[in-house]
């Protein structure tokens, strides 16, 4: 019995250390990134791979998720304001769910399944097969030749891609709400130019798809940084690296919610 | 500079999403069903426009016969001057009435043209008279009120 609840304790203890642990070395592997990242900058070309490596390669699954996500709101949207007859209300719920919350939120977590766990596997992989130690002893510094450049390629494609999947939605929303349900489409319009502010709502979307996306690719990075080098500890820092970031970004959304729409 | 497929792609993705966002930011447009050219322009003048908004219907008889196209406040006669464009397909008499209603309970507000027995026509540049603002419902409740009471205690029966 004693014995039972000291293991327990024990492997509880070991697993907060562990977790502390591992939070200074991800903070240590974000300083050194950001330090290094400035040859990296200098590079474009390497920049603009790892932008159509994150980015381009998640359009597809981005714009239609977007799309359908846009068409589920309208006709949930339609069904439930119809009731109180303001069904012309629709064009302003589905464009502030949409811009405030829904698309950074689902985008970030669509791009943590999509891109994220491609970045993990990608540099676990690399580390296991000893690619990055080969490169150091070339005198190639992995961190602003291969890990920087992904970061700020993720950085810079989260925001386009969030961008993309909310005017998806709300051209999903149109297509239901005004051409099949039929709520005039002068007041679908106009109710939602008038109820969304571009800086408010629009901006500071931007501002959480911007926070997201940094939230994403370091888990990412950092994740396939500290695989062990095995196919079994690759493969569970892909699954840590969708479980973490889909925590982290709906973590951080509450908190960046509380700060942008509370004030009145 | 060699160019690459990518580069052609990573523009793409680029231009797209700053297309996006300025499609939210301009918050999309021009749904319109009556485009500027055939259209005609006619100006109301309202006590009070309540919720108007530019770009709400304008409906006869509940077809959409145009839409709000401008809304300003006349400083010399304190009205609202509410710029109507109709579809050029539907004629109004010159002395048709113009009212501001609302689409169910809490709905929209929209502008409710009703036809007179003029026969002259509206024409561009013209302005509907008859009109009659948004109703307010702190003023009804007002009057309401003030007519009870104007009308002195109920006799005990």
């Amino acid at each position: 019995m004693i014995g039972a609840l000291d293991a327990g304790l024990r492997s509880l203890g070991a697993r907060v250390v562990d977790g502390v642990w591992k939070l200074g070395c991800a903070t240590r592997f974000t300083g050194t990134l950001l330090a290094r990242s400035a040859p990296a900058l200098r590079r474009p070309q390497l920049l603009l791979d790892q932008v159509h490596f994150t980015g381009v390669l998640s359009l597809i699954i981005i714009v239609v998720s977007g799309l359908f996500v846009g068409l589920v709101l309208g006709l949930q949207g339609y069904e439930t304001l119809k009731r109180y007859g303001s069904a012309e209300a629709l064009g302003t719920l589905v464009a502030l769910a949409l811009v405030r919350e829904l698309g950074p939120v689902v985008a970030a977590l669509l791009f943590a399944s999509r891109a994220g766990s491609a970045i993990t596997a990608k540099i676990g992989i690399m580390r296991s097969t000893e690619q990055l130690s080969a490169m150091e002893m070339m005198a190639v510094d992995p961190y602003s030749r291969v890990l920087a450049p992904i970061f700020w390629g993720g950085a810079i494609s989260m925001p386009l891609l969030a961008a993309i999947f909310s005017a998806c939605g709300v051209f999903g929303g149109y297509l239901i709400g005004v051409v099949v349900l039929g709520v005039d489409s002068g007041a679908f319009w106009s109710q939602m130019q008038a109820a969304v502010d571009v800086w408010d709502d629009v901006g500071n979307g931007v501002i959480k798809s911007v926070v997201f996306g940094v939230a994403v690719t370091l888990i990412a990075l950092f994740e396939g940084w500290d695989a062990p080098p095995t196919a079994e500890g690759v493969s569970y820092a892909v699954t840590r690296t969708v479980v973490t970031s889909a925590l982290a970004v709906l973590a951080l959304d509450f908190v960046l919610t509380s700060f942008m729409f509370t004030g009145v | 500079m060699k160019r690459t497929t990518i580069d052609l792609w990573v523009g793409l993705f680029v231009t797209a999403g700053l297309a996006a966002l300025m499609v939210l930011a301009l918050k999309v447009g021009n749904a319109t069903t009556v485009s500027a050219a055939d259209g005609y322009r006619v100006t109301a003048e309202f006590d009070n426009i309540g919720g108007l908004k530019p770009r709400a219907p304008v409906k006869s008889s509940g077809v959409v016969v145009g839409r709000v196209e401008r809304i300003e406040l006349d400083t010399r006669k304190f009205v609202a001057r509410v710029t109507l464009r109709l579809d050029r397909r539907y004629d109004f008499p010159a002395d048709s009435s113009a009212s501001i209603l609302t689409a169910g309970l809490l709905g929209e507000q929209y502008v409710g043209l009703e036809g007179g027995g003029d026969e002259k026509l509206l024409k561009d540049g013209d302005r509907v008279t008859i009109t009659q603002g948004a109703m307010i419902l702190e003023r009804m409740i007002g009057r309401f009120l003030y007519g009870k009471a104007a009308e002195g205690p109920q006799p005990e029966k």
